[in-house]
């Protein structure tokens, strides 16, 4: 096993286990940090699989915006300390169950596909080639999401305004 | 020379199956939406891999997507938990049952 090979199963391991302890956590201050961990690892395997623009990106925007988002919102409401009561068995066994399911198919599936096991290639794609690609065949599709973005800034300021008018609320968006 | 395409469906197959987890049995909005963002990402890993394996630029071009969509869904999302919070003072969605 190579380096580069090494270094995906390391940072696999890391981003499934930081996803899984907070996906867990009762505080949601301690599981929005620990996703953040995730994210980050997760900008690492972006990079390990030739994407640093995106790399670049999931930092900026999931890693940073949309984390600091659910900082602000957690921050921004009192918690109640009236606990709910995490996981009732009754609800998290049926869900593991089904879960671990789709999880074990799928992975032998994709193990058991041929054409799948040989080890990539090492393989960068630059910012500049991504973005000319992107914009030759792709520049409609940048234009609906503009869209998009717009109508969700429209829409969550409409929200966030309510009756009161003196409370602002999150309507950033990104890009 | 890194691992084989199989090896990483599998560990976004594991993120999703966490984020799908996450979603379904949580009692609390805001862990929800986490859990939809961990789905989203679980995917992004996935087309990433999938870029590299079929030495194909439009699987990155379909994350860039998936960014847009996660930002937009998550400032919607949670404009509309802070609404719901201040009307009924809980984060539950078990709280959420009147229809006015």
């Amino acid at each position: 096993m190579t380096l580069y090979g090494i270094l995906f199963y390391l940072i696999s391991a890391a981003v499934i286990g930081a996803t899984a302890i907070a996906i867990t956590r009762k505080n949601l201050m301690h599981a929005v940090v620990y996703l953040i961990v995730s994210f980050f690892g997760t900008a690492m395997l972006f990079y390990l699989f030739g994407a640093p623009l995106l790399a670049a990106f999931e930092v900026i925007i999931y890693a940073g915006a949309i984390m600091v988002l659910f900082l602000f919102v957690v921050m921004m409401i009192r918690e109640e300390p009236s606990g709910e009561s995490v996981f009732p068995a009754t609800q998290w066994v049926p869900a593991a169950f089904f879960c671990l399911i789709y999880v074990f198919v799928a992975a032998a599936m994709a193990v058991q596909t041929p054409g799948l096991n040989a080890p990539l290639k090492m393989l960068t794609a630059s910012p500049i080639q991504f973005a000319v690609h992107v914009f030759e065949y792709h520049w409609f599709s940048i234009e609906v999401v503009s869209l998009l973005l717009l109508v969700a800034l429209i829409g969550a300021l409409n929200l966030g305004a309510g009756k009161s008018a003196h409370c602002g609320q999150d309507g950033e968006e990104e890009k | 020379m890194i691992a084989p395409f199989s090896h990483v469906l599998v560990v976004a197959g594991i993120l999703f199956a966490l984020g799908a987890f996450c979603a379904v049995t949580r009692r609390n909005l805001i862990m929800i939406v986490l859990g939809i963002e961990i789905m989203l990402n679980a995917a992004a890993i996935a087309f990433v891999g999938g870029s590299l394996h079929l030495d194909n630029l439009d699987g990155q071009t379909f994350v860039l997507f998936i960014l847009a969509v996660a930002a937009t869904e998550v400032s919607v999302g949670l404009a509309i938990i802070v609404y719901a919070f201040r009307r009924t003072g809980s984060f539950d969605p078990a709280d959420f049952n009147l229809l006015r």
